[in-house]
């Protein structure tokens, strides 16, 4: 392990399954300490990713390292901890039981076991539910549970792959809470998400990858600046249908026409914002909303992918 | 509507192929082994007794008797070694008392029949007690059938392959007890006595016309006094418990073994497998992790069966000639058994198809391999088949432990058979997890 060596070193990896390029020459660095949300649409390759850096996907061509390590080396699996999607863990086992046997896992013993789990139940809120059968916990409990297996071993890379799905809101305040946490320890996060706001929150930086490639990174700032510009986005909601000459002269100063739906990116609100009402005024169509808004990742993600993030 | 809940149904079970095969595969498949079992494969319908004769009268009514023995539809009768192996005993030796007692003993046969010196002079058993000469009936009591048919067999054949004997027997009989014959009597006794011994020469019998059913009216009875000995199991306090513990014992660890081995296929779905395998935990480690808990568990399984057994009916488990073997015996068999759970698990894509494979493997091996119907009272062919399953190696090495007293060492080929398997399972198994290993 070199002392020097990124957290997580990808360059250009690709994997196909059954000729279907699932990676498709990612690069990609993650710098010690640092949270980066890697956000796709479904089938975009963010999973198979993921699965790689946790030495469960091999890829077939590129390079991968944690820390310089090897993924599937013994002293990779030390220094790196995954929190799958899904809730992997012993239903019939207490929450105790389930920390033992993946600190077992991960090669813990004895005292450090047994501090590893004090500490773990401790850090998810589960002390007193700790001899509690796991599939006997709420959802959020078994979240912070499934975070807290992945993280037994005080890793210093850490995946997250979608930690808050299906959580309520006050649950999912709590895992941010414990991410934040985790941050300020200095473990770096690879952190996949189909929540904006949480990317937004978390992550210092967002790789957003499409059909196997990354087709942006940066600071979210960074991404809007790039993309959508510092345009806002503006939407008049109109009283009446617009008439058909009218679309083409609305078009001529930059707005598209949906119906009774007027959408333009504006850079000037309040000049852009005059113009496009006087002329609204001069052919006598009404208005029923006006919405002016600032772009958003979501802005970002949609005009990459063409694509909802749900989607 | 009642039709469109029925459609609906149907329709599942055509694409569930699990439900299918358990439904109309499991039946046939296991109607066909019994068929078998019983049915002899179709041609005949009783099995025959492998019966192992020795003449040690050798006189002319002897002879007539053993040729009468082996024209018998219903008994295979070999006189030495040879005719029951001949590769191994190309031109052996015929069988003595000791080493017949030798082949009943070992379980070659369940059972020989001596003839002693005098018996073709005297096959009658009726007259004064000094003069009677009782064949002798060397039986192993785990095949409680195969005596009653000799029994049966040998009054018949007695009746119909010596009759001048018999007749001569009863003569000398009405001679002694009457008086005495004219010299003229005895004379034309002679010439039709002699007729008969012509007459009788023994033919194969026509099996359709042999008389399955005959009883003796037990093995007391009988116009040939038969003395019949137990010479293994013949101590045993209750020995068919002990064939049943080995059996159902041997068969619930499989069905156990397989439902445990498909907590892989759940740790697989459920994700938890994936988490594993990125850890310290390697496929070969949690293989090998998971075979210590299903021997373990294995191991607990039969230990509880047969103690129970001692308990309650009266298995001779905890004495020095037997526990050692007994635990060496179930240790080799849960090794068995739990690499054959590790394998169905692993080859089978979902726990709904592993409930179908495992119940359709495990009960066609409980079947053939004498967990549900002991292999020595099935037709030859189908004992020497039954010999692929894990069942047939396991109760063959329990047998010789609790029925025949055998020393600890000759458990070494149902041991290296049963640990050989056992290895095969486990590489077979980590063979075909790979799947899950990588993608």
């Amino acid at each position: 392990m070199s002392a020097t060596a990124l957290p997580l070193a990808i360059r250009d990896l690709s994997k196909s399954f059954g000729g279907r390029k699932a990676l498709d020459g990612v690069t990609l660095d993650l710098a010690p300490g640092e949270t980066l949300g890697l956000l796709g649409p479904n089938g975009a390759g963010k999973t198979t990713l993921v699965r790689s850096v946790a030495g469960r996907v091999v890829p077939d061509g590129g390079s991968l390292s944690i820390l310089g390590l090897s993924p599937a080396e013994d002293a990779a699996r030390a220094v790196r901890g995954w929190v799958p999607q899904e809730i992997a863990l012993y239903p019939l086992l207490s929450a105790k039981e389930n920390l033992w046997t993946f600190g077992r896992y991960q090669g813990l013993a004895g005292e450090a076991l047994e501090a590893g789990i004090r500490k773990s139940l401790d850090w998810i809120g589960l002390s007193d539910r700790a001899e509690d059968k796991t599939d006997k916990l709420s959802g959020g409990m078994k979240r912070r549970l499934n975070i807290a297996a992945g993280t037994i071993h005080a890793p210093r890379v850490l995946l997250l792959d979608e930690p808050t799905v299906g959580v309520d809101p006050q649950s999912r305040e709590r895992i941010y809470a414990m991410i934040g946490e985790l941050k300020g320890g200095g473990v770096s996060l690879l952190y996949t998400t189909h929540y904006m706001e949480e990317a937004e929150r978390l992550c210092d930086r967002i790789a957003i990858i499409d059909n196997g490639r990354i087709i942006a990174l940066g600071t979210t700032e960074e991404l809007i600046r790039r993309t959508v510009g510092a345009k806002q986005a503006l939407t008049i909601d109109t009283a009446s249908p617009i008439p058909a000459e009218f679309k083409e002269r609305l078009a001529s100063a930059g707005a598209s026409v949906d119906g009774d739906r007027i959408q333009a990116s504006v850079e000037d609100p309040a000049a852009q914002i005059r113009q496009l009402l006087g002329m609204l005024h001069d052919e006598h169509v009404g208005v029923r909303d006006l919405t002016l808004k600032s772009a958003t990742l979501e802005q970002v993600f949609l005009q990459l992918t063409g694509r909802e993030l749900r989607e | 509507m009642i039709l469109a809940v029925a459609w609906s149904r149907l329709m599942n079970l055509r694409r569930d192929r699990a439900a299918f095969v358990l439904a109309f595969v499991l039946p046939v498949a296991f109607f066909s082994i019994f068929a078998g079992i019983f049915a002899g494969s179709g041609r005949s319908t009783t099995r025959k007794v492998d019966l192992v004769v020795v003449d040690e009268d050798q006189s002319p009514g002897s002879q007539r008797f053993v040729a009468g023995l082996q024209a018998e539809a219903g008994l295979s009768v070999a006189l030495k070694p040879s005719d029951k192996n001949a590769e191994e005993h190309p031109a052996g030796p015929l069988y003595t008392a000791a080493t017949a007692e030798q082949a009943v003993r070992r379980g070659d046969v369940a059972v020989a029949l001596v003839i002693p010196k005098g018996f073709g002079e005297r096959p009658l058993a009726f007259g004064p007690g000094k003069e009677r000469i009782a064949l002798r009936l060397l039986s192993d009591s785990s095949d409680p059938i195969a005596p009653q048919i000799v029994f049966g067999l040998v009054q018949k054949v007695a009746m119909t392959a010596m009759p001048a004997s018999l007749a001569r027997t009863g003569m000398d009989e009405v001679d002694r007890w009457s008086g005495g014959l004219t010299p003229e009597q005895k004379e034309r006794m002679e010439t039709m006595l002699g007729a008969l011994d012509r007459e009788s020469a023994p033919t194969r019998a026509n099996p359709a016309a042999t008389p399955s059913g005959e009883k003796s009216g037990g093995l007391g009875g009988g116009i040939v006094a038969v003395d019949v000995r137990d010479i293994v199991g013949e101590k045993k306090r209750n020995p068919t418990v002990t064939f049943y513990a080995a059996g159902l014992g041997v068969m619930f660890l499989l069905f156990s073994a397989t439902g445990a081995g498909g907590a892989l296929i759940e740790e697989a779905e459920s994700g938890t497998l994936d988490r594993i395998l990125a850890t310290r935990v390697s496929m070969t480690r949690l293989l090998l992790g998971k075979l210590v808990y299903l021997a373990g568990v294995g191991i607990v399984q039969l230990l509880l069966m047969f103690t129970w057994g001692a308990l309650l009916f009266g298995i001779e488990l905890f004495t020095p000639q037997h526990f050692p073997g007994f635990l060496i015996m179930t240790v080799a068999t849960a090794i068995a058994a739990s690499t054959f759970g590790l394998m169905l698990a692993s080859v089978c894509r979902s726990r709904m198809q592993l409930v179908a494979v495992a119940n359709l493997s495990i009960l066609v091996m409980s079947a053939l391999g004498g967990s549900l119907y002991p292999r020595f009272l099935m037709p030859a062919g189908m004992q020497k088949f039954g010999l692929v399953t894990i069942n047939a190696w396991a109760l063959d090495g329990f047998q010789k432990i609790f029925w025949r007293d055998e020393p600890l060492w000759t458990l070494w080929p149902q041991v290296l058979v049963l640990t050989g398997l056992g290895v095969l399972f486990f590489l077979i198994a980590r063979r075909v997890a790979r799947r899950w290993e990588f993608a």
